[in-house]
């Protein structure tokens, strides 16, 4: 039990201190330090500029998608040396953000499934941040029963016909490429009539609107598909193998580790520290310490758990099933977080506008925001289901449409074209 | 980093799990809940024998001198068979007050006897309801002997050596060892919500009574072990935490209703998957703890609340649903749901309640420079 670097790992992390201390974007590390919940929030100047300039710089020193091969743009270093850059570029990491859903699943997918010369195209592309990527998977009808997707792919000699629609989807608008999956047979089980594909996001038939969400953002899109080309050569997987390539993607986003997630409780009590009551700061109360408490010990949980998961790692073995608890907690921590910081400050609570909040309205963002934590990359109830039969090994889900073909399955009345 | 415990340890971990597997089925623990003495003094002999609980003690004392993480893997595994055992008051608690302040003539009379498990110690500090603060304590020393009353003391019918928090002539708190073998000493069974660790009333006529450590610094010493010993009950907590979860998790698999394994049900599923969510954080907030007690960290209060809050809740939360989990059967005496039930609200209150330990965990998060 030690938090010791071993020689070579400390080697790495003075290697990666140095190369930071030279070439961090100071400027804009005030900026960011305030930018948490959501997506990267810069005022003096574009943040996905920003972003890029970041990701480049990286990428031409050596310090971009640190564990990819060589040959597609990366540097095989180990998961240990991953997660120590992580630790030392600390605040700006939130850079990466544009980057994640590319590094972290699309990239893997491509890597796992396309042919050698598409991947020394795309690979190094997507390290150095000159192409994003955005993963066309959720739909309307299909969320958390994401096997149950509708937008068809149909075949036309050496291409296919897209048509339907996809939703959530993050960062679509600043996308280079998409990572699609297609139902190509509806006369098919569900699993089994699935098709994956990537495609330029300029290719003409594909119109992306914004979603106006609750929290006053759009980071979320819909992505319509009207007749939209694609050319065989950019399938990846054979044809119906659509949901073993689905798994590639969905298994690296659970290899993301959590615990860095931000849950709010230092500034919690940080705020409750500053709030004065009659009887002195909010926190010298007991009732206070004791929900704080409650919350906080769910926050460090999650710091130590990372700790446990950074050590199963550099031992060479896979993170499980058990690193989905990350996200579950963190969400509703979030949430909880948030109302009681609201709570505490009674009806001056409600004041949202950024000049006049209590901490510059952090939690009334975190409040608004927080719902789609729970929702979104597997909800609460998916993650509970998943630690459920994979971690304590409880019967699966009765499913109502098993082995049905996909076009009998019973839908909501007029949910079907 | 090497955030777990290393391969040796989790063989130690193995073989003491064998051993309670083989020494410490359920039918103890309900044997010294039916009976007269307050732990089970077989179970006790063999597993002082084999040296389990004198794992962290120095071997200059009678101990095996491996360290406090080899402590908190055996302490997990008595939590998980609910040891009726007095490893809290005898070995967290009793043994390490010596160690820290007692001079070398107190702990070359008494650890080697802790130790061996030859004789048993326990605390004496609470006198009646409300979280034991030092306004609270009555128990006078004057002329070197001790009076007063002092309950519950988890352990005290057993115990031969207390350390009892009393009051000298000049008011000055200090902590005291008294042989409740000798004169002056009283003692009766006070029925407790968990008779696998009995408790006793020990009434203190003129006992002859020893200073431990400096006068004055009782509370403070009170305060550093007391933060060592719930880390060490922690690792219990997440042993019987664990216990419950699987027998709840086996019992869903095992009970038919509706035509399918309750097991099969989402509102029993999501029961379960918040148990292990509560067991998993509570595990690492134990293991940041153990770490701190192996090398004495300066942030060791701050890591004893952590384990101690998380550990507390995960196992009252885990015992309560697994009772739920086996429905009507959970609630009878010859299920051992109870056992758990009892075990996890007992620990919850020794070293002082859930609210002490988030009162202590908040006064070490805030900012210092207030």
């Amino acid at each position: 039990m030690n938090f010791d670097d071993t020689a070579q790992e400390a080697d790495f992390r003075a290697r990666a201190r140095e190369w930071l201390a030279d070439n961090v974007p100071a400027n804009l590390q005030s900026e960011l330090e305030l930018s948490g919940f959501g997506h990267l929030h810069l005022h003096s100047t574009d943040p996905l500029q920003a972003a890029k300039a970041w990701q480049k710089k990286k990428f031409e020193a050596g310090w971009a998608a640190l564990r990819w091969p060589r040959e597609y743009g990366g540097q095989e270093a180990s998961p240990i040396e991953e997660v120590i850059w992580r630790q030392e570029e600390g605040v700006y990491s939130k850079l990466t953000g544009p980057f994640n859903i590319g590094l972290g699943m699309c990239g893997p997918t491509v890597m796992a499934w396309a042919t050698e010369e598409q991947k020394r195209h795309l690979l190094p592309r997507l390290a150095a941040g000159e192409d994003i990527w955005c993963q066309l998977f959720s739909e309307p009808v299909a969320g958390s029963d994401l096997a149950g997707i509708r937008t068809r792919a149909v075949r036309n000699g050496e291409e296919w016909v897209v048509d339907g629609q996809k939703i959530w989807t993050s960062g679509a608008r600043n996308a280079d490429w998409g990572l699609l999956i297609t139902r190509t047979d509806p006369s098919v089980a569900k699993h089994r009539g699935l098709t994956m594909f990537f495609l330029d996001m300029k290719t003409p038939g594909i119109e992306i609107r914004p979603i106006r969400q609750m929290n006053e953002e759009a980071v979320f899109n819909e992505v319509y598909f009207t007749g939209v080309r694609i050319p065989d050569t950019q399938r990846l997987g054979e044809v119906g193998q659509g949901w073993t390539v689905a798994l590639t993607t969905l298994m690296n986003e659970r290899l993301s580790i959590g615990g860095s997630m931000p849950t709010g409780v230092p500034q919690l009590v940080a705020m409750a520290a500053k709030l004065d009551t009659p009887n002195g700061p909010a926190i010298d109360d007991p009732a206070v310490r004791s929900q704080i408490a409650k919350y906080a010990v769910r926050a460090s949980g999650l710091g130590y758990s990372a700790f446990r998961s950074i050590s199963a790692l550099s031992r060479g073995e896979q993170p499980g099933p058990e690193n989905s608890i990350g996200k579950l907690v963190a969400g509703q921590l979030m949430q909880d977080v948030a109302r009681y910081a609201l709570n505490l400050s009674g009806e001056y609570g409600l004041v949202q506008d950024h000049d006049l909040a209590v901490d510059g309205g952090r939690f009334q963002e975190m409040l608004m925001r927080s719902p789609a934590t729970r929702i979104e990359g597997g909800s609460d109830e998916i993650l509970r289901n998943i630690v459920a039969e994979r971690v304590l090994g409880l019967p699966a889900d009765i499913r109502a449409d098993k082995g049905i073909p996909f076009d009998k399955i019973p839908t909501a009345a007029g949910a079907r074209p | 980093m090497q955030f777990d415990f290393s391969d040796g340890q989790k063989e130690l971990r193995d073989s003491v799990r064998r051993f309670f597997a083989d020494n410490c089925p359920p039918s103890i623990v309900r044997g010294v809940i039916a009976g007269e003495t307050s732990h089970d003094t077989g179970l006790w002999k063999a597993v002082s024998e084999n040296g389990f609980l004198a794992a962290a003690l120095p071997e200059a004392f009678g101990g095996v001198g491996a360290g406090y993480l080899e402590l908190c893997v055996v302490a997990e595994e008595l939590g998980r068979v609910l040891a009726p055992l007095p490893s809290v008051s005898s070995i967290y608690l009793a043994a390490e007050f010596l160690l820290t302040a007692g001079s070398e003539a107190q702990k070359q009379r008494w650890l080697p006897k802790l130790a061996s498990g030859e004789i048993i110690g326990a605390l004496a500090l609470a006198e009646r309801p409300g979280e034991t603060t030092p306004a609270l304590i009555e128990a006078r020393v004057s002329d070197g002997k001790l009076s007063g009353a002092k309950m519950p003391v988890i352990d005290g019918l057993c115990a031969t050596l207390a350390i009892v928090a009393a009051r000298d002539e000049a008011d000055a708190l200090s902590l005291y060892l008294v042989d409740l073998s000798g004169p002056g000493v009283a003692r009766s069974a006070v029925k407790v919500i968990d008779q696998s660790r009995k408790a006793a009333r020990i009434t203190f006529d003129e006992a002859p009574a020893e200073l431990l450590g400096t006068t004055g610094e009782g509370w403070t010493l009170v305060e550093a072990i007391r933060d060592r010993a719930a880390i060490l009950t922690a690792f219990e907590q997440i042993g019987g935490a664990e216990a419950a979860l699987t027998m709840a998790r086996d019992y869903a698999l095992q009970r038919f209703a509706f035509g399918r394994q309750i097991g099969s049900f989402q509102a029993i599923k999501h029961m379960l998957a918040d148990m292990y969510v509560a067991l998993e954080l509570a595990r690492s907030n134990c293991y940041y703890g153990a770490w701190a007690l192996s090398v004495n960290a300066g942030v060791l209060p701050l890591a004893a609340a952590q384990a101690r809050v998380a550990a507390t809740q995960a196992y009252q939360l885990c015992s309560a649903n697994n009772i739920q989990v086996h429905g009507g059967m959970g609630f009878t005496w010859e299920f051992d749901c109870h056992l758990h039930y009892r075990r996890s609200n007992h620990l919850a209150l020794v070293l002082g309640g859930p609210s002490f330990w988030e009162n202590r965990l908040i006064g070490q998060m805030r900012p210092t420079a207030a």
